[in-house]
């Protein structure tokens, strides 16, 4: 082992390992530091198709599209380390950082020209949702249960309750009752269903699970393990209704509530925080506002497809090896990337016209038949329909972002 | 004339979620609409016939680095012989090591499908 990198890269889920293969590539030294016991992230208890679509133009189940992207970091024999954690990064001078990182062989210093923060996400938990109650057994993350099933073999209990109806909460509805359990309700705060239509139909109405929209659970009930939760309607401004109280008897509830970009480490080192994304706040490198700290994948922002965040990482890589390659990145025209009509979050924060961008944005109501506009740099694009759930990508080149002096705004407008 | 009957499903080929509506006179398909491209055309057909999907699971595995490997069946097969092939699928053990794409069980249940490991154990 050396005592210094070109880059860390913490996490070694799709984000990471693309971000050290891309590094790797570029002919960077790398050192992976993954906290699991085994590399692949999340995509690892992914036994459901979807991925890969757009990367590798087919349809891959998550275990065969991180099995490709295993294959080509072991090819390429780059150095990491599993159940290892990052305890502090110290940015120790504008070309330098100091990573703690805690081993099975103990603890130790590694100094790195830059780091790529590509950690992940946490999921959202009870108290964050406004679940009381008992904190007894049989409360489980999605996650955690699909960890405990598709991992280690363990069903997580019978009688299930699922709290969210994203894209997680219906896709482990069907895990769960194809593995026999009896999946009892999928409860969902909106008055529409949080996933894609087509996971409602074959993952709740193939099985009939039903599903109920404008409902919360409010309660969770027990003395040793979960009896039953208590589900109450909301009104439209989603606040419970008295009186309208209900008892689902359960052992088990499992909570796909959203995630959080998972940033402990980095908000230690200082990183200017998007409240919209809840992620860094990043230039088109992926750069943080500590320099030479590099985000990618749900860390950066929480992404629809995988595709997206081995995207992410390899862009991070790209920028890495532009700040080892000049000894920081050049000093630029930065734009900033201002939110305009519809417009929920979206990154890069800030653009440079040396530099093409991909830019990943959510709105926040849907609408059909709409422009995304650029009014500053003259580009429209028409899309026959935009959805909070599903992410816009869109590429702009540097003589696009060029034709701006000062802000560049983004915005979705009805296309007359 | 034999009984006219419509059926309006979801299509789940991809994530635009098209509504498509298959019309039925005695045992002919008369009219599918509402579809917006070929696949999704052939999935309300293939839907209405006999609807078909793609089984996903996993096996118990001996002395690998997972005490499970993830699996697929490597074409979908009918819908409603789904809970019988997970029920055979809770019985099989295998040894490890596992590689992506090794076939797990060959031909499950008659379908013509065989089932695949889509993770190394």
């Amino acid at each position: 082992m050396r005592s210094e990198y070109d880059t860390v890269v913490i996490g070694g889920g799709p984000a990471g390992l693309a971000a050290a293969i891309k590094a790797k590539e570029l002919g960077m030294s790398v050192l992976l530091i993954e906290n699991r016991e085994f590399l692949g992230g999340i995509p690892m208890q992914c036994v459901h198709p979807g991925f890969g679509l757009h990367y590798f133009k087919e349809d891959l189940t998550g275990t065969e599209f991180i099995h490709r992207i295993i294959e080509r970091f072991r090819e390429l024999d780059i150095e990491y380390y599993t159940n290892a954690h990052v305890l502090e990064i110290v940015p120790y001078s504008y070309r330098h950082k100091i990573l703690r990182v805690v081993t099975e062989e103990g603890i130790f210093e590694v100094r790195a020209k830059t780091v790529i923060y590509a950690t992940g996400a946490r999921e959202r938990h009870t108290f964050e949702i406004g679940i009381t109650g008992h904190r007894v057994a049989g409360i489980y993350t999605a996650g955690e249960a699909q960890t405990m099933m598709d991992i280690y073999g363990i069903m997580p209990g019978r009688e299930i309750v699922i709290v969210g109806s994203g894209d997680v909460g219906l896709i482990m509805a069907r895990r769960f009752t194809l593995e026999g359990a009896h999946v009892k309700a999928v409860i969902e705060l909106m008055p529409y269903p949080g996933g894609l239509t087509r996971n409602v139909v074959q993952c709740l109405e193939d099985f009939g699970i039903p599903l109920y929209l404008s409902h919360a659970v409010t309660r969770v009930e027990g003395k040793k393990r979960v009896e039953r939760v208590i589900v109450t309607k909301v009104d439209e401004n989603l606040r419970p209704i008295p009186g309208t109280e209900e008892s689902i008897e359960c052992d088990t509830v499992v909570l796909a509530a959203g995630l959080v970009p998972y940033l402990k480490v980095i908000e230690k080192a200082g990183v200017k925080i998007d409240p919209a994304t809840k992620g860094p706040v990043v230039n088109g490198y992926l750069e943080t506002s500590v320099p030479g700290i590099f985000v990618a994948g749900n860390a950066l922002v929480i992404n629809d497809l995988v595709d997206y965040v081995v995207e992410q990482g390899e862009e991070a890589a790209e920028g890495a090896y532009e700040f080892v390659k000049n000894g920081g990145l050049p000093a630029l025209k930065w734009r900033k990337l201002v939110k305009g009509r519809n417009i929920r979050l979206a990154v890069p924060h800030y653009l440079a016209d040396t530099k093409d961008v991909t830019i990943y944005a959510r709105v926040a109501e849907p609408e059909e038949n709409v422009k995304l506009r650029f009014p500053e740099i003259g580009k429209e694009i028409r899309l026959p329909f935009v959805r909070p759930s599903e992410m816009i990508r869109v590429k702009l080149r540097g003589d696009e972002i060029a034709r701006a002096e000062g802000r560049i705004t983004m915005e979705v407008v009805r296309d007359e | 004339m034999s009984e006219v009957k419509k059926f309006r499903l979801t299509c789940i080929v991809c994530p635009l979620g098209c509504t498509v509506e298959v019309t039925i006179e005695g045992d002919r398909i008369t009219g599918v609409e509402g579809f917006t491209c070929p696949r999704g055309k052939e999935y309300a057909i293939q839907e209405v016939r006999e609807p078909k999907r793609t089984v996903m699971s996993v096996v118990k595995v001996k002395g690998g680095t997972f005490p499970t490997v993830a699996v697929k069946s490597d074409r979908p097969v009918p819908r409603e012989l789904i809970p019988k092939i997970m029920r055979e699928l809770a019985e099989v053990e295998v040894e490890a090591p596992v590689s992506v794409g090794q076939v797990i069980v060959e031909n499950v249940l008659g379908t013509g499908a065989n089932i695949v490991a889509t993770r190394e154990a």
